[in-house]
């Protein structure tokens, strides 16, 4: 590297790092430290990766939906998962790598998707449990990043969080609905809070002392709340809700710190994260089985949409004109 | 190189909301033409309604200027082209 390179590449550095400082927005024709361009890749791939293989527990009651009505809004929220997962893969493609490239990497497993997917969804229940504690997680999360530093990450995140509402309102009307029905009912609500709650409260990440990128992230902008505050915010949010509901949150040492004005919680199973993080939950394996299935069967399609394409080149198109 | 993984086209995609506003840009898609091109952009970036139409542009096709020299191309701010550059006394009101 001669001299002018080094003083380039401080200058470019020093203007990356001001543009930080002003809170204002990095975008795709912007130099980047490379670290951060592959942080940023890193993070949206796995979050465009959730959305998608997130469609696979929820996809499990699609054809199960105690009526049509709840089937139609099922498929709706199904539907916007898979949209979720294309405008992260579009914002993810700006930092330059290609969305055959994603797929790669998550077929082959060099990628992850949040361990929430990993669990299975056993009862009706479980898709309110999901709208309502996993989808509000996920907003807690996710309205942060609206304003993380990455601009076409925090514009697909305003979309997102959107749509995300309907999401976690429709598993809190699920859930209120078996909460004041029959006995089994009830007993169905209380088993999917007792299942789901602890993963839920997982899914942030292990906490701020042990969590790896937070630090960094937090002085690139890119997460402006630690794994700890999202948390607890989520907790503080959701107690007062399972109460409404007349649910019980399966933790003996939940309770309201008045001096702290936020609730206590018990510890996480951090061991039992790991574990599934590194693959050896309840669905690890059948939910990658399934995603690599549905890509290699989908291979004519995309194949044939191309032959389609070349045979027709030559002829316009376009059915419209831009106006 | 599987023949699928030739990898689709990538075309921007710019939805106007309603009528008289601007197209804005929403995202992109992979299509192999034109045609697929728009109806991916409606099942993606308007589920809810919101736009009255939509552009898709190939990616390749898009022109910009260097954000590294916005200086040059956005840097001459000339104030005087604001109304607030003039001051206007009290009596005179809104102007």
């Amino acid at each position: 590297m001669t001299v002018t390179d080094e003083t380039t590449e401080a200058a470019l550095q020093e203007r990356f790092d001001a543009t930080l400082a002003d809170g204002r927005k990095i975008e795709p024709r912007d130099w980047m430290p490379e670290p951060y361009r592959q942080t940023m890749i890193r993070q949206i791939a796995q979050h465009a990766h959730s959305e998608v293989i997130g469609q696979q527990p929820e996809g499990n009651w699609i054809t199960r939906a105690p009526t049509l009505a709840r089937k139609a809004v099922l498929v709706a929220k199904v539907q916007d998962e898979a949209g979720h997962g294309l405008y992260l893969y579009s914002a993810c493609e700006t930092l330059g790598i290609s969305r055959d490239e994603l797929n790669r990497r998550l077929h082959e497993g060099r990628q992850k998707y949040s361990s929430i997917f990993n669990y299975p969804t056993l009862t009706w229940a479980d898709v309110g449990a999901i709208g309502w504690l996993v989808d509000g997680a996920a907003i807690t999360n996710q309205v942060m990043l609206t304003r993380t530093s990455y601009g076409p990450y925090a514009r697909a995140m305003i979309r997102i969080c959107k749509e995300e509402s309907f999401h976690q309102r429709q598993g809190f009307e699920i859930m209120h609905t078996l909460a004041t029905g029959t006995d089994e009912q009830r007993a169905m609500a209380q088993d999917a809070l007792d299942r789901w709650w602890w993963p839920s409260i997982s899914m942030f990440g292990p906490p701020d002392a042990e969590s790896v990128h937070t630090e960094q992230s937090v002085a690139w902008g890119i997460k402006l709340e630690t794994n700890d505050q999202l948390r607890q915010k989520f907790v503080d949010q959701t107690v007062p809700q399972a109460d409404y509901l007349g649910l019980r949150i399966p933790d003996p040492d939940l309770r309201w710190n008045e001096e702290r004005g936020h609730y206590d919680f018990g510890a996480i199973d951090w061991d039992d994260f790991w574990k599934v993080v590194r693959g050896d939950g309840p669905c690890n394996r059948e939910r990658l089985e399934h995603k690599r299935a549905t890509w290699e069967a989908g291979a004519w399609v995309r194949e044939a949409a191309l032959a389609h394409a070349a045979k027709k080149s030559g002829r316009d198109t376009t059915t419209e004109e831009a106006r | 190189m599987r023949a699928s993984e030739q990898g689709w086209p990538l075309w921007e995609v710019f939805v106007r909301a309603d009528r008289g506003l601007n197209h804005v840009h929403a995202g992109s898609v992979h299509a192999v033409d034109a045609e697929t091109a728009l109806q991916a952009a409606r099942d993606v970036y308007t589920r809810r309604a919101e736009g009255v139409s939509i552009w898709v542009v190939r990616s390749t096709e898009i022109v910009a200027s260097d954000p590294d020299r916005r200086d040059d191309w956005f840097g001459d701010l000339k104030p005087y082209r604001h109304p607030t550059f003039y001051e206007i006394p009290d009596a005179i009101g809104h102007m």
